[in-house]
């Protein structure tokens, strides 16, 4: 998958790791949830491609935060690894909730054929471009909030202390509701983008969570701007492992940065900057 | 079934050594058991090995694994664990279904052979593999149960309860985690070789994250801590697989492929319920006799 859409749903997950502090599986199956909204959108409803990317962010936004407060709000007390157990079981679970309405079928978004734009012997699709500036603009968006919003700065101030950002008067549980909201909604796009690229089914998100991982961990878990850098990087490497491995192993060059990661230099990644 | 019950109770109390008694978290537990089911099967096919000595490859390979991804994240949270662990299982999946030359890819492996199979009705089959899985299963448990109660066991569970304390007292903390997780390894290679013995067949499809959940639920039901509990929260879980797969009789109009749904649904939503409201399990872990501040210590039982 291309860096840049990579890139969404990674900086995603990069920003609810240092608030919420536990790795949040549903990235994945809001990216599927995200992916099917638009789809619902774009066939159903009839609408081009940008509403509907905004739709996506909206309803996996949304289902992001009741998810949360209705099943893993409640669990956080009993440590990060429990409430990690049960996203991957809430995963699953929301998998089959779209599996149920929608089938395991492929389905693609109607969209209009367009033919390649031919350029100095270089083949571009237009959709390809239509699909980088719209994760362009959301990843935009979500640094010029975090670095220039009151409401970015306390969500920063949560991430970094939340006892002293208590203190201060933050409200943690309202920043924690919005992070989830930002965050599952990013990957909710990113999920549709994947959509826009090839085709869905419900396990779209789950096919990219390595690469998403990777993505958000070969820098810096919880530096936003790294997480893109690091989104750039994987969706190159992935590209490049096609010289050498078969097509399929594509996702597991997330996996290889990972591991290669920590065994050379986890001190790198240690450092846990919020933001 | 009862097979089948024996080996999720062996994977379950290979998370137990981890998770349960070491607090380490192991989202991948589908590939340890898939890498022992491919050793085995290939040990028996490419190479002609007995099956016992297939079991010990298949829990070697299994144990090597997990040593190596113990030992990259030893150092870091538990959170990098889970991370690693899951992409592990993964990554073992597409290995298995793109080295054709090795595993024949989603054909999958067949023909792997059983104890005396061929040679007994497969009813008497049954009985007899169910016999050697209950053996496996003692033989296990034993060891289990016996590190449990060891010096050995009470560091590790000092480990999960704190690990700097655990430091501080001189135990050497990433040394434990990581031979815990190796072993806790073995017991899910161990069982994937088992696995491919007894089906005969053995691709990638059966090995997905699905089943990763089921073996979380049957430890979590049966009580995180306890290796009966692993026991006995294995026979559910296998007694409810097993019960809803006839449910297409009880869900009339609806497409085998929402059935499933449903069915994948209801084991991560009781795996959720269960983590909320009986975190302890039906057999919460027998607490240690020790004194607690002000009250004596109880006479030893």
């Amino acid at each position: 998958m291309a860096g840049p859409i990579l890139a969404v749903p990674a900086i995603g997950f990069t920003a609810i790791h240092p608030v919420l502090r536990f790795p949040n599986f549903t990235v994945a199956s809001h990216a599927t949830i995200g992916a099917f909204a638009g789809y619902v959108a774009n066939t159903a409803g009839g609408l081009p491609a940008a509403p509907c990317v905004a739709l996506a962010f909206v309803v996996a936004g949304l289902a992001g935060v009741i998810n949360d407060e209705v099943v893993l709000k409640p669990l956080r007390p009993s440590g990060a690894l429990t409430t990690a157990i049960a996203a991957i079981a809430l995963g699953i679970a929301l998998e089959n909730v779209v599996r149920f309405v929608f089938g395991n079928d492929l389905r693609g978004y109607a969209l209009p054929i367009r033919r390649d734009w031919q350029w100095a012997g270089l083949r571009i699709g237009p959709q390809q471009v239509q699909n980088f500036a719209i994760a362009l603009t959301a990843m935009t968006a979500v640094f010029a909030f975090l670095a220039f919003t009151r409401t970015g700065k306390s969500m920063r101030a949560v991430a970094d202390n939340p006892m002293l950002a208590g203190i201060k008067g933050i409200n943690a549980e309202a920043v924690a509701r919005l992070v989830n909201f930002v965050g599952m909604g990013l990957a909710g796009v990113g999920g549709m983008l994947i959509g826009l690229d090839t085709t869905i089914d419900p396990l779209t998100g789950f096919r990219v969570i390595l690469s998403v991982f990777a993505a958000s961990f070969i820098n810096d878990l919880g530096s936003i701007p790294r997480a893109a850098v690091g989104a750039l990087s994987i969706g190159v490497a992935e590209e490049l492992s096609l010289l050498a491995l078969a097509p399929a192993y594509r996702t597991a060059v997330g996996f290889a940065a990972i591991l290669l990661v920590l065994t050379l230099r986890p001190r790198g990644i240690l450092g846990e900057r919020a933001y | 079934m009862a097979t089948y019950a024996g080996l999720y109770a062996l994977l379950a109390l290979g998370l137990n050594v981890i998770w349960g008694m070491g607090g380490m978290i192991n989202l991948g537990l589908v590939g340890f058991f898939a890498v022992g089911a491919y050793v085995a099967a290939l040990a028996a096919l490419k190479l002609g090995a007995p099956m016992l000595a297939g079991l010990c490859l298949a829990a070697a390979a299994a144990a090597a694994a997990g040593w190596a991804m113990a030992l990259a994240t030893a150092r870091l949270r538990g959170d990098y664990l889970a991370i690693i662990t899951l992409g592990f299982s993964e990554v073992v999946r597409l290995v298995a279904s793109n080295e054709i030359w090795l595993t024949r890819g989603t054909d999958g492996i067949s023909g792997i052979p059983g104890p005396w199979r061929g040679r007994l009705t497969p009813e008497q089959f049954n009985l007899v593999y169910l016999v050697l899985v209950v053996v496996a299963l003692g033989i296990v448990f034993a060891m289990i149960e016996r590190l449990r109660r060891s010096p050995y066991g009470r560091v590790l569970r000092a480990i999960r309860d704190d690990e700097q304390t655990a430091e501080v007292a001189g135990k050497p903390v990433r040394a434990f985690k990581v031979e815990a997780f190796a072993l806790s390894a073995a017991v899910l290679g161990l069982a994937g070789g088992l696995y491919a013995h007894y089906t005969s067949f053995i691709a990638p499809d059966a090995f997905v994250p699905l089943v990763t959940i089921y073996v979380v639920l049957a430890l979590t039901v049966g009580g995180t801590g306890n290796n009966w509990g692993a026991v006995l929260g294995a026979c559910l879980v296998v007694f409810f697989l097993e019960s809803t797969r006839f449910a297409t009789a009880w869900l009339p109009g609806l497409e085998p492929v929402q059935v499933a749904a449903v069915r994948e649904f209801t084991i991560g939503a009781s795996l959720i319920l269960v983590l909320r409201f009986r975190p302890a399990g039906i057999l919460p872990e027998p607490l240690p006799h020790i004194a607690t501040s002000g009250a004596a210590a109880p006479p030893e039982g």
